[in-house]
Protein backbone atom coordinates (compact mmCIF):
# COMPACT_ATOMS: atom_id res chain seq x y z
CA UNK A 1 0.00 0.00 0.00
CA UNK A 2 3.29 2.43 0.60
CA UNK A 3 4.01 2.06 -2.86
CA UNK A 4 0.20 2.84 -4.33
CA UNK A 5 0.28 6.25 -2.08
CA UNK A 6 4.22 7.04 -3.33
CA UNK A 7 2.65 6.14 -6.66
CA UNK A 8 -0.40 8.89 -6.21
CA UNK A 9 2.34 11.64 -4.05
CA UNK A 10 4.43 11.38 -7.96
CA UNK A 11 1.58 11.66 -10.33
CA UNK A 12 -0.30 14.29 -7.88
CA UNK A 13 2.92 16.58 -8.25
CA UNK A 14 3.32 15.81 -11.96
CA UNK A 15 -0.18 16.61 -13.00
CA UNK A 16 -0.12 19.53 -10.41
CA UNK A 17 2.74 21.00 -11.86
CA UNK A 18 1.46 20.68 -15.21
CA UNK A 19 -1.95 22.36 -14.26
CA UNK A 20 -0.68 24.56 -12.18
CA UNK A 21 2.17 25.51 -14.46
CA UNK A 22 0.05 26.12 -17.16
CA UNK A 23 -2.00 28.46 -15.19
CA UNK A 24 0.64 30.83 -14.71
CA UNK A 25 2.01 30.73 -18.08
CA UNK A 26 -1.80 31.76 -19.24
CA UNK A 27 -1.77 34.84 -16.77
CA UNK A 28 2.31 35.88 -16.56
CA UNK A 29 2.54 35.16 -20.45
CA UNK A 30 -0.24 34.54 -22.33
CA UNK A 31 -2.53 37.52 -21.68
CA UNK A 32 -0.11 39.86 -21.77
CA UNK A 33 1.16 38.47 -25.09
CA UNK A 34 -2.31 38.14 -26.68
CA UNK A 35 -2.96 42.27 -26.27
CA UNK A 36 0.15 42.86 -27.80
CA UNK A 37 -0.03 40.29 -30.60
CA UNK A 38 -3.35 42.05 -30.97
CA UNK A 39 -1.69 45.26 -31.68
CA UNK A 40 0.37 44.16 -34.52
CA UNK A 41 -1.82 41.48 -36.15
CA UNK A 42 -0.11 38.59 -34.73
CA UNK A 43 -2.68 36.99 -32.37
CA UNK A 44 -3.56 34.23 -34.87
CA UNK A 45 -0.12 32.48 -34.27
CA UNK A 46 -0.97 32.57 -30.39
CA UNK A 47 -5.15 31.86 -30.74
CA UNK A 48 -4.53 29.05 -33.14
CA UNK A 49 -1.42 26.80 -32.45
CA UNK A 50 -0.63 27.57 -28.63
CA UNK A 51 -3.62 28.26 -27.03
CA UNK A 52 -5.21 25.06 -27.88
CA UNK A 53 -2.53 23.05 -26.79
CA UNK A 54 -2.01 24.62 -23.54
CA UNK A 55 -5.49 24.18 -22.80
CA UNK A 56 -5.39 20.58 -23.68
CA UNK A 57 -2.94 19.85 -21.03
CA UNK A 58 -4.50 22.64 -18.69
CA UNK A 59 -7.80 21.08 -18.16
CA UNK A 60 -6.75 17.18 -18.09
CA UNK A 61 -3.95 17.86 -15.88
CA UNK A 62 -6.55 19.45 -13.72
CA UNK A 63 -8.64 16.17 -13.61
CA UNK A 64 -5.35 14.06 -13.25
CA UNK A 65 -4.06 15.76 -10.39
CA UNK A 66 -7.63 15.93 -8.55
CA UNK A 67 -7.59 12.22 -8.90
CA UNK A 68 -4.03 11.37 -7.73
CA UNK A 69 -4.74 13.43 -4.65
CA UNK A 70 -7.86 11.71 -4.31
CA UNK A 71 -5.61 8.45 -4.38
CA UNK A 72 -3.17 9.92 -2.25
CA UNK A 73 -6.06 10.76 0.72
CA UNK A 74 -7.60 7.54 0.29
CA UNK A 75 -9.37 6.50 3.11
CA UNK A 76 -9.27 9.80 4.80
CA UNK A 77 -10.53 11.57 1.61
CA UNK A 78 -13.99 12.54 3.84
CA UNK A 79 -12.16 13.55 6.73
CA UNK A 80 -10.13 16.13 4.62
CA UNK A 81 -13.27 17.55 2.92
CA UNK A 82 -15.21 17.48 6.37
CA UNK A 83 -12.08 19.15 7.71
CA UNK A 84 -12.24 16.66 10.46
CA UNK A 85 -9.74 14.45 12.73
CA UNK A 86 -6.23 15.73 11.79
CA UNK A 87 -7.13 16.88 8.31
CA UNK A 88 -8.27 20.55 8.16
CA UNK A 89 -5.28 21.63 6.79
CA UNK A 90 -5.10 19.10 3.89
CA UNK A 91 -8.64 19.51 3.66
CA UNK A 92 -8.89 23.47 3.16
CA UNK A 93 -6.00 22.67 0.22
CA UNK A 94 -8.40 19.68 -1.09
CA UNK A 95 -11.16 22.49 -1.61
CA UNK A 96 -9.26 25.15 -3.17
CA UNK A 97 -8.34 22.81 -5.49
CA UNK A 98 -11.55 21.36 -6.36
CA UNK A 99 -13.04 24.93 -6.49
CA UNK A 100 -10.38 25.37 -8.67
CA UNK A 101 -10.84 22.50 -11.25
CA UNK A 102 -15.03 23.40 -11.48
CA UNK A 103 -13.58 26.65 -12.36
CA UNK A 104 -11.65 25.15 -15.29
CA UNK A 105 -14.24 23.10 -16.25
CA UNK A 106 -17.06 25.22 -15.33
CA UNK A 107 -16.26 28.69 -16.14
CA UNK A 108 -12.22 28.41 -18.28
CA UNK A 109 -12.40 26.19 -20.27
CA UNK A 110 -16.30 26.65 -21.99
CA UNK A 111 -15.42 30.16 -22.58
CA UNK A 112 -12.21 29.65 -24.46
CA UNK A 113 -13.63 27.11 -26.58
CA UNK A 114 -15.74 30.50 -27.93
CA UNK A 115 -12.66 32.98 -27.98
CA UNK A 116 -10.98 30.18 -29.85
CA UNK A 117 -13.85 29.59 -32.25
CA UNK A 118 -13.86 26.20 -31.51
CA UNK A 119 -17.76 26.75 -30.69
CA UNK A 120 -19.60 28.89 -32.82
CA UNK A 121 -20.24 32.96 -30.62
CA UNK A 122 -20.99 36.21 -32.10
CA UNK A 123 -18.27 39.24 -31.21
CA UNK A 124 -20.46 40.27 -28.32
CA UNK A 125 -20.64 36.64 -27.12
CA UNK A 126 -16.69 36.50 -27.48
CA UNK A 127 -16.20 39.77 -25.69
CA UNK A 128 -18.10 38.74 -22.77
CA UNK A 129 -16.42 35.21 -23.29
CA UNK A 130 -12.90 36.69 -22.57
CA UNK A 131 -13.86 38.66 -19.57
CA UNK A 132 -15.28 35.85 -17.79
CA UNK A 133 -12.21 33.63 -18.67
CA UNK A 134 -9.61 36.08 -17.66
CA UNK A 135 -11.40 36.64 -14.37
CA UNK A 136 -11.93 33.02 -13.53
CA UNK A 137 -8.43 32.25 -14.56
CA UNK A 138 -7.46 35.19 -12.22
CA UNK A 139 -9.42 33.69 -9.55
CA UNK A 140 -7.68 30.31 -9.82
CA UNK A 141 -4.38 32.28 -9.89
CA UNK A 142 -5.68 33.93 -6.42
CA UNK A 143 -6.68 30.78 -5.09
CA UNK A 144 -3.48 28.48 -6.17
CA UNK A 145 -1.40 30.55 -3.41
CA UNK A 146 -3.53 29.61 -0.74
CA UNK A 147 -4.30 26.19 -2.03
CA UNK A 148 -0.34 25.50 -2.53
CA UNK A 149 0.54 26.74 0.89
CA UNK A 150 -2.15 24.41 2.56
CA UNK A 151 -1.09 21.25 0.09
CA UNK A 152 2.44 21.88 1.23
CA UNK A 153 2.08 22.71 4.98
CA UNK A 154 -1.25 20.88 5.17
CA UNK A 155 -0.48 17.32 6.23
CA UNK A 156 2.81 15.91 5.57
CA UNK A 157 4.51 18.99 6.93
CA UNK A 158 1.84 20.09 9.51
CA UNK A 159 4.50 20.33 12.13
CA UNK A 160 6.73 22.93 10.63
CA UNK A 161 4.22 25.47 11.54
CA UNK A 162 1.76 23.26 13.97
CA UNK A 163 -1.49 23.08 11.08
CA UNK B 1 -12.93 50.42 -6.65
CA UNK B 2 -11.08 48.37 -9.13
CA UNK B 3 -10.63 45.00 -9.24
CA UNK B 4 -8.04 43.62 -7.69
CA UNK B 5 -7.85 40.45 -10.17
CA UNK B 6 -7.45 43.14 -12.64
CA UNK B 7 -3.55 43.51 -12.07
CA UNK B 8 -1.24 40.44 -11.29
CA UNK B 9 -0.17 42.25 -8.55
CA UNK B 10 -3.50 42.84 -7.07
CA UNK B 11 -3.98 39.21 -7.78
CA UNK B 12 -1.07 38.23 -5.76
CA UNK B 13 -1.88 40.50 -3.01
CA UNK B 14 -5.37 39.18 -2.45
CA UNK B 15 -3.86 35.05 -2.59
CA UNK B 16 -1.41 36.01 -0.06
CA UNK B 17 -4.25 37.94 2.28
CA UNK B 18 -7.05 34.86 1.50
CA UNK B 19 -3.68 32.64 2.90
CA UNK B 20 -2.92 34.41 6.40
CA UNK B 21 -7.11 34.24 6.40
CA UNK B 22 -7.59 30.95 5.64
CA UNK B 23 -4.77 30.14 8.26
CA UNK B 24 -6.24 32.08 11.26
CA UNK B 25 -9.47 30.20 10.72
CA UNK B 26 -7.83 26.92 11.00
CA UNK B 27 -6.25 27.47 13.61
CA UNK B 28 -8.44 29.58 15.73
CA UNK B 29 -12.07 27.96 14.88
CA UNK B 30 -10.96 24.14 13.17
CA UNK B 31 -8.41 23.59 15.38
CA UNK B 32 -10.03 25.01 18.55
CA UNK B 33 -9.56 22.93 21.23
CA UNK B 34 -7.58 20.16 19.30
Amino acid sequence: MEYMAGIARWLHFIFGITWIGLLYYFNLVQMAALKDAGADGTAAGITKHVAPRALFYFRWAAVGTWLAGAALLGPNLADAFMLRNGFAGIGIGAWLGTIMLINVWHFIWPNQKKILGIVPATDDEKAKARRVAMLASRTNMMLSLPMLFFMANGLSHAALIGL
Amino acid sequence: MKNPLESISGTIISGVILTIVLVFFLKNFLMAGA
